[in-house]
Parts: C-alpha cells; sequence; structure tokens
C-alpha cells in the first residue's frame, strides 16, 4: 500500500488554507433575494391572523409567504433514508407555533435593508397557548404538541401525537430482574445530558435558482445532498425529478447539516418567483433554530456479583425531541445500543421514550444518541468501581469487550458477530501513556490544588446495517488519469481524500492520477449522505469494488489489443502485459485509443451496503486539576487510544480524534443550552454559550491500536462519530477521583463541583 | 460618502453608506476569503489586517479604514501558502473555514512576536476558534512554521 495509512495531505489543502472561494456563500456572490424568517417570538401560539400588507409594499420586496402559500402536506427534515424513521411532523410553514423561533413569514428582496424593514411591518396575532417546556411531564401531558391529524408515522417505532410521543420502544435480553436480584452490588442512578449546538464554524446557507431546463437547483451547505433532493421534494410537492442539489466545499457540519434547516425557505421563494435566492442563517440563529443534540435523562441500573462482574443492565432513556422529531427515534436506540454492547452481561433491558415539548427541536449530532448513553452508563460503570474500591480500569477490563470477544455474538447490537476489537489493548496503551498507576486516584499539590484521573471506554458503529448504501463510479479519462465520482460528503472530513487514497491503491497508480469530484445529484452515483460514520467503511468498500471492476475492464480491453485471452493478461497500474510473451500495452495508449472511434469508453460504477456495522473502540482517560477552594476544573492531559481497523490516512485520524475530544470537553464542562421561563434560549450567541478555545483543552495525545475489520475496505472501520463520547464519563470520573463528589448532571460547572464538596463535608 | 483605501495594495475610491462594515465592503470587493461566523466578536474568522496588525473586520466600519491599508489571505498568498503547507501537513484544516481568520492571526503573530512560548502563542490566537481541529494540529503546524525561521535564524 502507497497511500493507504499514510498521511498523505488533503486534496483541497491549499485553496483552503490560501482562503479560495470555494464555499456556498462564496460561489453565488451574482444578485439574488435575500430571504429571511419572521420567527415566533411565542413558544406555543397559533396564529391567529397575519396581516401583510404594509410588508409586501416595502420598495425591494419580491414576496412575504406565510402558512396560507404552501403546500399542506407534513414531512420530516431528518436526512435519513426512505421510509425516514422520524415523523412527518412538519410544513414550512405552519399555523401551530410549537417553539420560539418557529417560522411565522418568509420575506424575499432585493437586499438586507429592505428585508428587515418588511419583517417588521409584518402583523401577527397570535393566540398563545400555554407551552410545555419540561420534557419529564410531556408524555401524556394534556398539552399536545402536535394534535394534528396529518401527523404521519412512516415507521413503526412508537409514535403517538396524541401522548406527545415521538417513539417509545422497549428490548428485554434475558431476565433484569431476576439477575438484579442475586447481584452483590446495585448502582441505581439517573444521569442527565443537555442539548448542545454543534457551532460548525459555517452556519446554516442555501443559494437557489432555476436553470435553463426550469429545474430547482440547489447549493447548500449539506451533509446529504441527496436526501435535501426528496426533503424538497416532499416539501415542495414537486417531483424530485425537478431538483438538483449541489454540495460545495462546507465549514463543517457534525450532523447538524443532517437535517434540513436552511434550504427550505429559498427554495420556495425561487420555485414561486422562479428568481436566486440565498438565505444564510446568522449564528444567532443556528443557535435558537438549529438541529442541536437531544437533551437526555437516562436512568440507570446496574448490577454486578461481588467481584465486579457485571450481570444486569437496564438503561431507560427518556429524550428530548423538543418541537419536531428529526432524528428523535433512532438517537434514543443509540443511547442503549452502542452503549450496552460495550459490557458482557447475562441481561439487558433498554427502554425508551421520546416526547414532544415546546423547545426548540433537536437533530442530529456526532454520537447520535450514543454520547448521552456512554456519559450515563459509564458513569454508572465508575460508581460501580468505586463502590466496590476497584480501579475503574481494572473493573472494565473484566466486563468489556476486548481482543478475545472476537467472535462473539452480541446480543444488544442486533446480534452481530464481533469481527475485530483492541479495546483492551487501547486502554492498556492509555493508561501507560497517562501513567495511569501511577496516578490514580488523585495526588495533592499543595495550593489546595489536586490532580486526579478518570477513565472511560466507548464505542460506536459504522454506517447504519442494511441502510446506508455508498456508491462511487470511476472512470479512466484519456492519458490515463481517473475520476473518481463520489456521492458520499466531504464537510472537511477529508473523505474525498481517502476515498481517493484507496482508489489509488487499488489502482497501482499516483495518488495525483486521481480526481475527485464533490456531490451534484445530477452527476454523482447515489450515497444517502455523511452521516452515522459510514463514509469510510460503506462508500470504502464501492471504491474497492468499482475500482476492481474497472480493473476488469481495462484488462479485458489490453487483452483484445494484445491479442491474447484474458488469463495471461496483467495489469499492473501502468501497463497491460501478455505474461506469455511480454508484449505490453500502455494504460495511457489504451486510454487515448478508447477516446478514438471505439465503443470502450472505461468506466465503472458500484454500491455496497453492509448487513452489519462493525463497532470501532476508544478509551479515553484524563488528567485533571481541580481548585479545592472554587471547584474549577481544569484539564491538563487527555490520552485517546482508538481501534478504528486499519487508519486510513494517520493525520486525518488524528486530527477528528483531537477535534471530537474537544467537542466533549465543551460538552462536559460548560456548553448547555438554556431557556428562560418563557421558552427562549438565553445563551444564543458565542458571547454567553462558551465553546473550548486553545486556551481550554489542555494537551491532547492520540494514539492507535488497529484491528483489522475483515468487511472493512483495507480492513478499515469508522472513527468520526467514536471520538465524542469519553469526554464527559471520564473528566465526571477524575472530578470524583479528586473529590468524591458525582456529577451525574452535565456540563461538570465548578459550582456543582463546589456544592458537592461542600454538602460532603 | 466617499472613502479611499487600499486593499492588498490596490487602491479602492468608493462611495459607500456610513454604517458599511469593513468585512462585507471586504466580501463585495471580491475578498471572499473574509469570513463571518458571529455577531459578537467572538470566533476570529474576519481576522485581517489594519495597516499590518489584526483586526476584526466584523466587527470594524469600513470608513475606520479610510485612508489605510488593509491585507487579506488574497494579498499574502505566498505566505499563506507556506504556513498553509505546515498546516496542510499535520491535517489541521479540516473544513478549512477558520482558516483564512486563524492564517492572517500568525502571520501578524510571527511578525510581532519573537520566539514566542507556547502560552504566547495559544495566548495570541485565543481569539481564533476553530470548531473541527481540536488546536492540537494547528499548534503542531505553528511550532513547525516558527521553527523554520528560528533556525535559519540560527544558521545565519
Ligand atoms: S465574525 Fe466572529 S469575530 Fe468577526
Ligand atoms: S477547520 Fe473547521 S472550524 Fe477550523
Amino acid at each position: 500500500m502507497r497511500y493507504v495509512n499514510k498521511p498523505v495531505r488533503k486534496k483541497d489543502a491549499m485553496s483552503l488554507v490560501t482562503g479560495k472561494p470555494v464555499y456556498t456563500d462564496d460561489i453565488t456572490q451574482g444578485s439574488s433575494l435575500v430571504v429571511k424568517l419572521l420567527r415566533s417570538p411565542h413558544a406555543h401560539a397559533l396564529i391567529e391572523e397575519i396581516n401583510t400588507e404594509r410588508a409586501k409594499k416595502v420598495s425591494g420586496i419580491e414576496c412575504v409567504l406565510t402558512y396560507e402559500d404552501v403546500p399542506e402536506s407534513r414531512f420530516t427534515t431528518a436526512g435519513q433514508s426512505y421510509p425516514e424513521p422520524s415523523p412527518y411532523d412538519r410544513l414550512i410553514l405552519d399555523k401551530r407555533l410549537r417553539c420560539v423561533g418557529d417560522p411565522v413569514a418568509i420575506v424575499a428582496g432585493l437586499d438586507e435593508k429592505s428585508v428587515d424593514k418588511a419583517l417588521s411591518l409584518i402583523k401577527v396575532k397570535y393566540n398563545l397557548l400555554e407551552p410545555l417546556l419540561d420534557f419529564r411531564k410531556a408524555k401524556d401531558n394534556e398539552i399536545l404538541i402536535h394534535p394534528e391529524d396529518n401527523f404521519v408515522s412512516l415507521v413503526e417505532v412508537g409514535a403517538d401525537n396524541k401522548r406527545n410521543l415521538c417513539s417509545s420502544e422497549s428490548m428485554n435480553i434475558g431476565n433484569v430482574e431476576e439477575e438484579l436480584k442475586k447481584c452483590a452490588h446495585v448502582i441505581e442512578e439517573t444521569y442527565h445530558t443537555k442539548a448542545n449546538n454543534q457551532t460548525m464554524m459555517e452556519t446554516f446557507r442555501t443559494y437557489t435558482s432555476i436553470d435553463a431546463y426550469g429545474r430547482l437547483n440547489v447549493i447548500s451547505s449539506t451533509q446529504i445532498p441527496f436526501h435535501v433532493r426528496r426533503i424538497l421534494s416532499n416539501a415542495l410537492q414537486i417531483p424530485k425529478s425537478q431538483i438538483r442539489v449541489i454540495k460545495p466545499r462546507i465549514g463543517g457540519g457534525f450532523g447538524a447539516k443532517q437535517s434540513v434547516v436552511s434550504e427550505l425557505f429559498p427554495a420556495i421563494v425561487t420555485w414561486i418567483t422562479k428568481k436566486p435566492a440565498k438565505m444564510i442563517y446568522s449564528r444567532k440563529e443556528s443557535f435558537t433554530n438549529g438541529s442541536p443534540r437531544h437533551e437526555a435523562e437516562i436512568k440507570i441500573r446496574l448490577g454486578a456479583d461481588e467481584n465486579g462482574i457485571i450481570k444486569a443492565i437496564h438503561m431507560y432513556s427518556l429524550w428530548n425531541a423538543g418541537a419536531y422529531g428529526d432524528h428523535g427515534p433512532t438517537t434514543v436506540g443509540l443511547s442503549g445500543h452502542k452503549a450496552m454492547t460495550i459490557y458482557n452481561a447475562n441481561a439487558y433491558k433498554f427502554d425508551f421514550d421520546v416526547v414532544y415539548s415546546n423547545t426548540m427541536g433537536a437533530g442530529a449530532y456526532r454520537g447520535y444518541g450514543a454520547t448521552q448513553g456512554f456519559f450515563a452508563l459509564e458513569s454508572a460503570v465508575n460508581e460501580l468501581a468505586a463502590k466496590l474500591n476497584m480501579d475503574p480500569t481494572v473493573l472494565r477490563m473484566n466486563n468489556m469487550l476486548t481482543e478475545s470477544s472476537v467472535g462473539k455474538t452480541m446480543p444488544t447490537y442486533y446480534n452481530e458477530e464481533l469481527k475485530s476489537c483492541t479495546l483492551d489493548k487501547c486502554l492498556k496503551k492509555a493508561k501507560e501513556m497517562i501513567s495511569w498507576d501511577e496516578k490514580y486516584p488523585c495526588r495533592d499539590m499543595g495550593n489546595n490544588k489536586v490532580r486526579s484521573v478518570g477513565c472511560a471506554v466507548a464505542m460506536q458503529g459504522s454506517g447504519i446495517s442494511s441502510v446506508d448504501v455508498g456508491a462511487v463510479e470511476i472512470r479512466l479519462n484519456d492519458d490515463g488519469f481517473y475520476t473518481l465520482m463520489i456521492g458520499a460528503t466531504d464537510m472537511g472530513t477529508g473523505c474525498d481524500t481517502i476515498l481517493a487514497q484507496m482508489a489509488a491503491d487499488c489502482m497501482d497508480c499516483e495518488y495525483d492520477s486521481i480526481v475527485v469530484h464533490g456531490v451534484d445529484t445530477d452527476l454523482s452515483p447515489y450515497d444517502t449522505g455523511s452521516y452515522a460514520s459510514s463514509t469510510t467503511y460503506i462508500t470504502g468498500m464501492a471504491v474497492v469494488k468499482a475500482c476492481e471492476s474497472l480493473k476488469n475492464k481495462i484488462i479485458d480491453a489490453g487483452a483484445k489489443k494484445l491479442g491474447c485471452s484474458v488469463e495471461y493478461a496483467d495489469f499492473d497500474g501502468k501497463s497491460v502485459c501478455n505474461i506469455k510473451n511480454n508484449e505490453s500495452i500502455s494504460l495511457i495508449q489504451l486510454a487515448n485509443d478508447n477516446y478514438v472511434g471505439s465503443n470502450n469508453y472505461l468506466s465503472a460504477s458500484e454500491s455496497h451496503y453492509s448487513p452489519t456495522s462493525p463497532p470501532p473502540f476508544m478509551a479515553g482517560l484524563v488528567e485533571i486539576e481541580v481548585d479545592k477552594l472554587t471547584g474549577k476544573v481544569d484539564i491538563i492531559d487527555y490520552v485517546g487510544v482508538i481501534d478504528c481497523g486499519t487508519v486510513i490516512n494517520p493525520n486525518l485520524a488524528r486530527v477528528q480524534a483531537e477535534g471530537g475530544i474537544v467537542q466533549a470537553m465543551g460538552m462536559a464542562m460548560y456548553e448547555d443550552i438554556i431557556y428562560d421561563r418563557n421558552g427562549r434560549m438565553l445563551n444564543d450567541s458565542f458571547m454567553q454559550y462558551k465553546i473550548p478555545s486553545r486556551l481550554d483543552v489542555g494537551n491532547i495525545r492520540i494514539d492507535f491500536e488497529s484491528s483489522y475489520e475483515p468487511s472493512g475496505p483495507f480492513g478499515a472501520k469508522s472513527i468520526g462519530e467514536l471520538v465524542i463520547n469519553t469526554p464527559p464519563p471520564a473528566i465526571a470520573n477524575a472530578v470524583y477521583n479528586a473529590t468524591k463528589v458525582n456529577i451525574r448532571s452535565l456540563p461538570i460547572t465548578g459550582e456543582k463541583v463546589m456544592m458537592g464538596m461542600l454538602k460532603n463535608a | 460618502m466617499q472613502i479611499k483605501l487600499w486593499i492588498n495594495d490596490k487602491e479602492y475610491v468608493d462611495d459607500i453608506s456610513p454604517d458599511t462594515i469593513l468585512l462585507d465592503f471586504l466580501r463585495s470587493k471580491g475578498c471572499l476569503s473574509v469570513k463571518r461566523g458571529c455577531e459578537t466578536s467572538n470566533c476570529g474568522l474576519c481576522t485581517v489586517l489594519l495597516q499590518g496588525k489584526p483586526i476584526l473586520s466584523c466587527s470594524t466600519l469600513a470608513v475606520r479604514a479610510n485612508g489605510l491599508k488593509v491585507t487579506t489571505i488574497e494579498g499574502i498568498q505566498d505566505e499563506a501558502s507556506e504556513f498553509g503547507g505546515f498546516l496542510a501537513d499535520e491535517g489541521a484544516e479540516q473544513c478549512g473555514f477558520c482558516s483564512p481568520g486563524f492564517i492572517m492571526n500568525v502571520i501578524a503573530m510571527k511578525n510581532e512576536l519573537k520566539n514566542p512560548t507556547e502560552d504566547e502563542i495559544k495566548n495570541y490566537l485565543e481569539g481564533n476558534l476553530c470548531r473541527c481541529t481540536g488546536y492540537m494540529g494547528q499548534l503542531r503546524a505553528v511550532k513547525k512554521y516558527l521553527e523554520k525561521y528560528s533556525d535559519m535564524k540560527k544558521g545565519a
């Protein structure tokens, strides 16, 4: 392998670092209508009257749209394969407003000033309804968020809009109650994780226009171009054939852009006016009406025998969908299925309710529910270790999946067979790297400072088994270079690059001989999109398959030219050779010949799906310093050791890991969407919603313990989401080891630590 | 009102409304590297140089640049590629949306601080947020880049 497992530069690196205009707003600089929304000031209300007459008269205003102007059938904005598990609970504009910021009217005009003026002239009479803001009270509350009759759930996920349920299910393996009775130790606690905003640096944005064929063209900062096509077709009630979606470079997504957020509004404006339109979300809008992580309350019962061998795990996840059900039924599933699977036990129980409330609708955020589940379960496991007076790393070694578990069926993971795992090696190496044995549990540094260490392990999946589809097409061009057409979405993650690395090794050619093409739904082969950690594993395999079939075609064509049979033709990346007489024809010659008077243009297209979703694993250990006088926690060192199978690009994988860990540090320590009594988000700017800066993250060190995943391309599994799961429980554990205070509700603020210490004293 | 300024050494005379923000003015003149990431002067994405000193163009009125020289990454492509190469070799430009502002500030730092310590580097660049990379790769790149210059000095 010349390129796989090498730190190759990203294909687009130099244009990004020299500031080239490659993002949505940069490539759509011509004149277009400015689109903005009038948003609801109320968390729960009905529009009784809306008067747009004066607004429409403002000079420069092209159109003002209200609920009367949009199609009446519901859809979901969640980017998922059809039929989507997320209920069809939205309209582009609705008479019923379900959270602060819900769109009331769309205004489009020539410039921002006229649009702002028009917005201020729209008169709305609201019928105020009592809001339901506490998701703990949502189930079977008499306040209904979605009383409408045309609410539909396409998939059986236990949705019931008359009970405020977006989804509800339960799973039983073995008899948890019986097992718990036999256990010497049972931890029974409730853990609470908050809604967090992805805060990708490029906010939501979309440009729409009508092309020469009268079709709607959409250029959007999205992770899911093909799903955008379907969702817009549902929302606007126009055929998919009338829509083309193009994805330029994206300034980050992290799951936020796995929902349709900014696309609907310029799309309907353009479809109605036939004029180009653009909508750019402000940072504030991205905060107040984005697609944040689901807030969750997870109850755990964890039972073990006197030696600390885990026997039973019961998790109940209560999940706040907020106003709309995007990704509700699916994220919640990961909180149990991913978290519990990492531990061997005799019995498991997992049940959940995903409820509607009058807070902002949630969505997908890196980790996709597993992050919440791991905070809860890993915290419980750490509490079990403390109860047994056991080193939590030792307790894990005795209970978790290890290299010797390979071949085992995982009952909580849809009975998939574990084919690769080095989690034990990861934990061992991480302990060495951070000098765990010398530092555990804590050291007094004098000066009222205590340094301590904390531990967590985690897994994720690689794609959604039997659902995600990745396809690529690879073409041989004249002069012998290849075009790799990819339907997966590079959102900065570097998938264009790693797929090209794989293709270069498959075709035995230079990395620079592979040119890649970003997603255009008219041109690219179908791909479900970049989410669920699917790209390397699923689309990567499609690359391997497509290259294999192109190689066969090259050999075929070469053999014909050489006048030999295919068995005797061999291709080494540069030429096809007749091994009987050493005659050969170069790839360049072959390629060029195929461009003149030939029926033999060589290209291959393959798609791939996987019946399994092999888990990557990670051990995360942290060292922190706690100030005993104030409760303030500083991160000193974070060590992550990862089994993502074969590492396709060590640089990109390392930066993925470092980035995910830092995001999770924010989640662990301060990121927290808070609402006032009326349901208005209070901290809707970077001033108030603090994300980690480079001064906040201490040192981070990453290493790999590669396994080989037989079903993955070159033995690879995923990495992108896994890396966000360990920091919250590891930091909570370190806080306990320093202070004997268990923080079970994120974020872990100095105040909570201090209050806990005072209570213990 | 009329203003006259130099963007990347090119003179511009323009009639603008007094509330025009420098960021928007620069983008309207084709400096599309300049990005906006917030409305509260917290992210650093919009960093450009005014008379060689880094400023936040999102919170600067265009008139403030009247008679002065503005530099964006479009005007220092060679330096940007040089440092950018270090960044690329770490894989530390992920989505790249924060890169122009970050790189402008790195270049300003290189001109301003002599042999900065790691803490000084972090402090200087603190205002440049990045949500993708976790900052470590950026730090590795900055150190290697600065090392190259201190090596050159040592060699000289
Ligand atoms: S745009 Fe955020 S600081 Fe200027
Ligand atoms: S690389 Fe994406 S924000 Fe920095």
